[in-house]
């Protein structure tokens, strides 16, 4: 299995598209932290919006390294899914087409194992994008912004939280952001499964995750109530649980805490069952598979 | 009738003694706030609005006369409404020309205090009327109530130790009215965390936001700069 796992890796690692999404990224980031250097207090005026009519506030303070890491975060999770499907549903359709997925299943290995060595291997580049993202937006953001209070803007109010609460909590944020990608994964590959070129599978993944996430944003009760709770991307945005911290009645942050954890709790559960049950569909459907090309 | 002539004759000069009085008072507790030129003074800062939440604070509170007042978080962030530049008396007592009224005695805490009401005599003043609750005795106020045009009314409460020579307070409690704070869902892409929504009835209580501060020392008439409240 491992000599299988260092194959796939070896597979995905040559692939010019690997690095384009480190790429992207890398880009992609660069361009906001150079957008909130240069107007990151008029981004923070606009979030604060009508308050700050009411309240002193430090808007030069409010711009530091894990508020922008929190922006980016923001932005970048809603699309990341689309750089792990560039990948992640390639890894079975892209051999496939090439013509050599025959002569892997030929091998003296099980199909299970060569599935799970392409998931495993795909893991491997998911965990590795989400830590680019985090050495970029983190610690870059810090070195350059510097280290203050994270103030997250919610529906219902703000929320501010101790610089020195606030690491442990992005620990944990990308923990839970890598199970949401590996969902996205599991979706890939199990389209990668069912097709014979690689274009298909990632525009399919594409398309269900845009349509999941209308379906999970839109304010329809019937949406709402009969499709929302059974939709992967209702969950995705658990991450930020770890941002949401608790506090007294009297609205006083306490130090450490999550305001909901069941909530996050639920959504892992919820994002690894919809991992086992599409990694099961797709050793299934692999396995049934006539391999003709 | 001469007796009901004399005592319709006292009654207006009682009135009038008695505003007197109580404009002494306060001349008496300017005096003594007064006494500072300066301060600035460490303390910690509890903010209760129903949109924030947020940590007790550690704060410096730096003040110059006439009215200058700068609430400062000196490690992190803090929220600071600013309507609360009027924890400072000086802003209340010299805040332009006013008629004094005795408003009878009331009970804070069990202590004995001569109520005054300060109408101003400035019609497009924004203060339109302030209320102070004295301590006659130690020459104090333990409690303001201040209507504005603009800004609605906010509520002093003070309460001194070891700097009521000065009439500066060991803890201050403000209250203030405060305006619903609300960003569209598109911006924020909240997690569905499970909470509930609150009720209008809910959302109607919580127009009132408080600010507590307890402040552990001062350091009086050392000198500050300009440049702290720049």
């Amino acid at each position: 299995m491992w000599n299988l796992l260092q194959i796939e890796l070896f597979k995905i690692m040559r692939k010019p598209r690997t690095y384009l999404a480190f790429g992207i990224i890398a880009a992609f980031i660069f361009l906001i932290q150079l957008g909130l250097l240069v107007n990151g207090k008029d981004w923070m005026m606009f979030m604060m919006g009508s308050l700050g009519e009411t309240m002193n506030i430090d808007y030069g303070k409010l711009v530091n390294g894990y508020a922008v890491c929190f922006f980016v975060l923001n932005l970048l999770l809603v699309h990341v899914p689309i750089l792990v499907a560039l990948v992640a549903g390639d890894v079975v359709s892209g051999e496939a087409s090439m013509g050599t997925l025959r002569l892997l299943a030929a091998k003296p290995v099980s199909r299970t194992q060569i599935i799970l060595a392409k998931y495993f291997a795909t893991a491997v580049y998911v965990f590795a994008l989400l830590a680019w993202i985090a050495v970029i937006s983190l610690v870059v953001s810090l070195a350059v912004f510097g280290k203050n209070d994270l103030v997250v803007a919610k529906t219902s109010g703000l929320q501010l939280i101790e610089s020195s609460d606030v690491l442990w909590r992005y620990f944990f944020a990308f923990g839970f952001a890598f199970i949401a990608m590996m969902v996205v994964a599991a979706i890939s590959l199990l389209l990668s499964t069912l097709s014979e070129n690689s274009i298909g599978p990632i525009v399919a993944t594409v398309g269900i995750i845009i349509v999941c996430t209308l379906i999970s944003e839109m304010e329809i009760p019937l949406y709402q109530k009969y499709i929302k709770p059974y939709l992967f991307t209702t969950y995705m945005l658990g991450w930020k649980g770890f941002f949401y911290i608790g506090s007294t009645a009297d609205g006083e942050t306490i130090k450490g805490s999550i305001q909901y954890l069941p909530a996050i709790l639920k959504s892992v559960g919820a994002l690894l069952l919809y991992i086992v049950a599409l990694v099961s569909a797709s050793v299934f459907i692999f396995r049934k598979k006539d391999i003709l090309s | 009738m001469k007796k009901k002539l004399f005592i319709l004759l006292l009654i207006p000069v009682s009135f009038f003694a008695r505003a007197q009085d109580a404009a002494i008072l306060v001349q008496k507790v300017k005096d003594k706030i007064g006494l500072v030129n300066n301060y600035e003074a460490n303390g910690k800062m509890k903010t209760n609005i129903a949109f924030l939440k947020v940590p007790v604070a550690t704060v410096k509170l730096y003040f110059k006369k006439p009215d200058q007042l700068l609430i400062k978080n000196e490690k992190g962030i803090s929220f600071v409404p600013k309507t609360a530049v009027n924890i400072n008396l000086n802003n209340v007592l010299n805040n332009g020309k006013y008629s004094v009224l005795d408003a009878g005695a009331d009970k804070i805490g069990g202590t004995v205090v001569t109520v005054v009401k300060l109408l101003p005599e400035d019609d497009n003043a924004d203060v339109v009327l302030s209320t102070l609750y004295i301590d006659p005795l130690k020459l104090v106020v333990l409690k303001s109530k201040t209507t504005t045009r603009d800004n609605g009314t906010y509520e002093l409460e003070m309460s001194y130790g070891k700097y009521i020579a000065y009439g500066l307070p060991d803890k201050v409690i403000f209250s203030f009215n405060t305006k619903d704070y609300k960003l569209p869902k598109g911006v924020t892409f909240d997690f569905e965390d499970g909470s509930t929504k609150k009720t209008p009835a809910e959302k109607r209580n919580n127009q009132k936001g408080k600010v507590e501060i307890a402040i552990g020392s001062y350091t009086i008439n050392k000198g500050i700069s300009d440049a702290v409240f720049k």
